[in-house]
C-alpha cells in the first residue's frame, strides 16, 4: 500500500514538472484540473455526463457479456456451433472498432441503439473467445457425474458449469470493462450529444486540455471504484472454495 | 416370470462394443457379454486390468450409448455411482455435494449417512481440504444418498493404502447390509470382491465376456475366514483355467 501511494505521488510530481515545462496550454498542472473537476461537479454537469456514460458502459457491457458467454459456451461445447460461429468470430475480431461504430451510425442513424450496439459488437468477440476457451476446458468427469445423478439442466449450469467458467468470465469481464469504456467514449465523440466522450470531443475542438483531463480522470476514478468495490469482491467470492496459500 | 420380477432385476446383454482405433480399423473390447443381478444383490465383476470393465460400467450407467445390445436397469433406474476418482465439485461443501446429487435426501438420512462414514466433522468443508480417503467416502455418501435402484462402484478403493481400503470396504459392506440395494462392483481385486459381493462374475481379457458366475452362499457377515480361503482357491483355479 505504501509503495502504491509513493508511486502515485511520483506520478503527480512528474505531471507537475511536466506542466511547468510544457506550459498550461499543453499540459495544465494538477491543481487546475482538480479545480475544474470541482466546478463541473458543482454545476451538476460532471455527474450528468459521468452517469450517462456509465449507463452506456453498463448496458453494452451486460449485453456483450451475456451474448458472448452463451455463444462462447455453445461454441466450446458443440463442434457444429464452433464451425458455424468461427468465421463470424474471426471477422468480428479483426474488424476495427471505428469501422463498426461508423457502420452502426450509418445504418441505424445517430441513435442510442446504434451507439450501444456498436460498443457491444466490439466487445462481443473477446467475450466469445475467452468463454469458448473456458468451455473447452470443462471437466468431462464432472459432466458425467451430473448426468449419472440426473442433475437438472439448471443445477448443472449453476453448480457444475458456471463455477468452472468463473475464472474465464472474470477475465472477460476485467478486460471487457476497460475496453468497453474506451469505446463508449469514441462512440459518444462521434455521434452522441452528451457523455464524457462528447465533453472531451468539445474540449478537443476548443483545445481545452484541462477539460479533457478533468473528464478523463474523473471517469478513470469511477472505474477504479467499480473495480475495487464490485469486480474484486465478486472475484474473491467465486474463488472462496480454493484453499488459501498461507 | 412376473413382469415385476423382470423389472426389478438388472439385465445386461451386450453383443458387441468396439472403439475405432486411431490407426484405423476397430478395436473390440466387449464380445457377447451377458449377466443379470437380482434385486438387492451385490454383484462383482472381476477381471484383469484393461479388460473393459470401466467401459462396461459406463454403458450400464448410460454414459456410452455406442454399443450393440440391451441393458435393463432395475426398477426406476435411479443410479448411484462411485467413480474411480471421487468427482466432487470442488466449489461446493461436502454437504452441498451430496445434496446436489440427492435433492430429496432428508436431514436425518444425511446425518445417519455422514455418521456411518465418519464425515460429520467435515460437512461444511470443501473437497480441496480433504484427503483422498475422505473424498472417496463423500463419493460413497453421495451415491447412497440418492437411494439408488442400482449402485455402481468403479474400483472405488484404488490408490488407497491397504488399511484404509479395508476399513472403507467394511463400512461399505455395512451400508449395503443395512439398506439393501442392487449393487454392481467392478474390481481387479479378488479380495475386495469376496468381501463385498453375493455373486462374482469373472471376466476374460479383452474383448471381454463373462467366463464364470460364482454365487457366494453365505451372507456377508457370516463368512468365516476358512470359507473365504476355500473360495479364493476356487476362484484362483477358475481364473487360471479361463
Amino acid at each position: 500500500m505504501a509503495l502504491r501511494l509513493l508511486s502515485l505521488a511520483l506520478m503527480l510530481a512528474a505531471w507537475s514538472i511536466g506542466a511547468q515545462l510544457a506550459g498550461p496550454r499543453m499540459l495544465p498542472d494538477p491543481q487546475s484540473v482538480a479545480l475544474l473537476v470541482v466546478s463541473e461537479a458543482q454545476s451538476g454537469a460532471l455527474a450528468f455526463n459521468l452517469g450517462i456514460t456509465l449507463l452506456r458502459v453498463a448496458v453494452s457491457f451486460t449485453l456483450a457479456m451475456a451474448l458472448g458467454s452463451v455463444i462462447g459456451l455453445l461454441m466450446g461445447r458443440f463442434r457444429a456451433a464452433d464451425s458455424i460461429g468461427d468465421p463470424w468470430l474471426v471477422v468480428l475480431l479483426n474488424l476495427p472498432a471505428l469501422v463498426i461504430i461508423v457502420l452502426a451510425y450509418v445504418w441505424a442513424g445517430l441513435t442510442e441503439t446504434a451507439a450501444i450496439a456498436a460498443v457491444a459488437l466490439n466487445k462481443l468477440p473477446i467475450a466469445m473467445v475467452t468463454v469458448r476457451e473456458g468451455a473447452r476446458s470443462l471437466d468431462r468427469g464432472l459432466d458425467e457425474m451430473a448426468q449419472v445423478f440426473r442433475m437438472s439442466a439448471w443445477a448443472q449450469i449453476r453448480h457444475v458449469v458456471l463455477p468452472q467458467l468463473a475464472p474465464y468470465l472474470a477475465a472477460a469481464a476485467r478486460s471487457g470493462l476497460s475496453l468497453v469504456w474506451k469505446i463508449v467514449l469514441i462512440v459518444e465523440l462521434l455521434g452522441r450529444p452528451n457523455g464524457v466522450g462528447f465533453e472531451i470531443g468539445t474540449a478537443f475542438q476548443l483545445f481545452d486540455v484541462t477539460r479533457i483531463l478533468a473528464y478523463a480522470l474523473a471517469f478513470v476514478a469511477v472505474m477504479l471504484v467499480i473495480e475495487t468495490f464490485l469486480v474484486q469482491p465478486l472475484e474473491r467470492h467465486v474463488t472462496r472454495w480454493r484453499p488459501r496459500t498461507a | 416370470m412376473s413382469p415385476a420380477g423382470v423389472l426389478a432385476r438388472l439385465e445386461v446383454a451386450i453383443r458387441q462394443k468396439a472403439y475405432s482405433a486411431a490407426t484405423g480399423g476397430t478395436l473390440r473390447v466387449i464380445d457377447g457379454l451377458s449377466f443379470s443381478l437380482g434385486k438387492g444383490e451385490v454383484g462383482a465383476l472381476v477381471g484383469p486390468s484393461g479388460c473393459g470393465k470401466t467401459t462396461l460400467l459406463r454403458i450400464i450407467a448410460g454414459l456410452d450409448a455406442d454399443y450393440e445390445g440391451e441393458v435393463h436397469l432395475p426398477d426406476h433406474g435411479r443410479l448411484g455411482m462411485v467413480f474411480q476418482e471421487p468427482r466432487l465439485l470442488p466449489w461446493r461443501t461436502l454437504e452441498q455435494n451430496v445434496r446436489l446429487a440427492a435433492p430429496q435426501v432428508t436431514d436425518d438420512e444425511l446425518t445417519t449417512l455422514f455418521t456411518a462414514l465418519g464425515l460429520t466433522a467435515h460437512r461444511q468443508h470443501y473437497p480441496g481440504e480433504l484427503s483422498l480417503g475422505l473424498a472417496r467416502r463423500v463419493a460413497l455418501a453421495r451415491a447412497f444418498a440418492v437411494n439408488p435402484d442400482l449402485l455402481l462402484l468403479d474400483e472405488p478403493f484404488v490408490s488407497l493404502d491397504d488399511a484404509l481400503a479395508t476399513r472403507l470396504r467394511d463400512e461399505l459392506a455395512e451400508l449395503v447390509t443395512r439398506r439393501p440395494v442392487t449393487t454392481l462392483l467392478v474390481t481387479h481385486n479378488v479380495e475386495e470382491a469376496i468381501a463385498l459381493a453375493d455373486r462374482l462374475f469373472l471376466l476374460s481379457p479383452s474383448p471381454t465376456r463373462v467366463t464364470a458366475e460364482l454365487p457366494i452362499p453365505n451372507p456377508r457377515s457370516k463368512r468365516t475366514p476358512e470359507e473365504l480361503a476355500a473360495f479364493r482357491g476356487q476362484i484362483a483355479r477358475k481364473l487360471m483355467g479361463a
